[in-house]
């Protein structure tokens, strides 16, 4: 399998940051779901926030990186089965998810850090505070995370299952080009 | 005629008179006064925090004490315990709800003076929109003229209560079910 894209399929980097980054936000949306109705003597009070903001941390510092990698590589080009209208919103729907990625991502950031805090991730780094002491920062960015998460995991799951209808409905290659196989 | 306007300037004097016994009213200056909170953590420490936005009034009296009364409002969304992810915590709708509830207050229905400066004040104290009587120990800190020209008198006083009692939803445990509120208040002599 080749590293870059074609114009017919993902290639390996490109398909290693899409899977990556899909199964960790669906983990962090249901980890962060799940954490923030946890009671206070929870023995996961503490530890799931830190899980969370670890992980969060890590995609954040990853999506310079996949977007240089986007921006550099071959575009694939949509099928030609796809009528041309379906194929713009298909475009319009993977921006969006991606605006939502970087709002959900950065809001986050804005919530630990807004006292100037920084962000503990796996006791191995840590990812210092930039944007500090906005007014009720912490509120706000966090009404922004929680909204920006729920509808980027919302869309992502039209995403998913698109990419469902493409495999077994319409029985084309469009879910196969972002899974490991030749062209 | 006459007689109207003399019982209506004599209602203001007793009105005017009433009103203004012997009680001086002070602004209260909130660079030298704060509202303060503390809470045991799990009950191996407490925990202090404060309230950074508030303003109000007193009138004070120190030969009648009944004359005396105070108000206070208080912004609960400039809840600041140095801390702002538990800040966002405290704001939201597991402790007081502040989209909600954007007012807190105390407004006092009495004030007994007792001796050594001592004082006990009692007032509604209004969380989340519930309003409940407390009783709030005083002590008189000082009183005197300031070197700018103006008169100024202090307080410190000091409350608790349950959390419970203003359905703050969250429960922080056995040791942490009642908060205490420390007043220091400084006026100026209007």
């Amino acid at each position: 399998m080749r590293l870059g894209n074609s114009e017919s399929r993902y290639g390996l980097i490109s398909q290693l940051f899409h899977w990556v980054f899909a199964i960790t936000i669906i983990a962090l949306f249901a980890l962060g779901t799940y954490m923030v109705d946890l009671t206070y003597y929870d023995s996961w009070y503490q530890s799931a926030p830190w899980w969370h903001k670890s992980f969060g941390a890590i995609l954040l510092l990853l999506v310079l990186p996949r977007f240089i990698w986007k921006a550099l590589s071959v575009r694939v080009k949509p099928l030609a089965s796809d009528p041309p209208l379906q194929q713009k919103a298909a475009h319009a729907a993977h921006m969006l998810l991606l605006l939502l990625l970087v709002t959900v991502l950065i809001s986050g950031y804005l919530i630990s850090t807004a006292d100037g805090r920084s962000i503990e991730v796996f006791a191995w780094f840590s990812l210092p505070a930039s944007v500090t002491g906005l007014p009720d920062q912490a509120t706000r960015a966090g009404l922004v995370h929680e909204y920006a998460a729920l509808a980027l995991v919302i869309l992502a799951g039209l995403h998913g299952l698109a990419a469902l209808k493409h495999h077994f409905i319409n029985k084309d290659k469009t879910l196969l080009r972002m899974l490991p196989g030749k062209d | 005629m006459k007689k109207q306007l003399l019982a209506s300037s004599l209602a203001l004097a007793l009105g005017f008179a009433a009103s203004n016994v012997h009680a001086a009213d002070y602004a209260i200056d909130t660079a030298h006064s704060s509202v303060i909170f503390k809470i045991q953590h799990l009950g191996y420490s407490w925990l202090y925090g404060s309230f950074d936005e508030f303003s109000g009034e007193f009138s004070y009296d120190n030969a009648d004490s009944s004359a005396s009364s105070i108000m206070v409002n208080i912004n609960p969304n400039s809840i600041n315990s140095n801390h702002a992810e538990r800040d966002k915590h405290l704001k939201s709708g597991d402790f007081l709800d502040v989209s909600k509830f954007k007012e807190a207050s105390f407004k006092s229905t009495s004030f007994e003076q007792k001796e050594d400066g001592m004082a006990v004040l009692m007032g509604d104290l209004t969380i989340r929109g519930i309003s409940k009587s407390v009783t709030i120990d005083v002590s008189k800190i000082g009183e005197g003229k300031d070197p700018w020209g103006g008169e100024r008198v202090g307080f410190a006083g000091e409350t608790k209560f349950k959390l419970t009692d203003f359905d703050i939803p969250m429960n922080l445990g056995p040791a942490s079910e009642e908060v205490t509120i420390i007043l220091n208040v400084e006026g100026v002599k209007k």
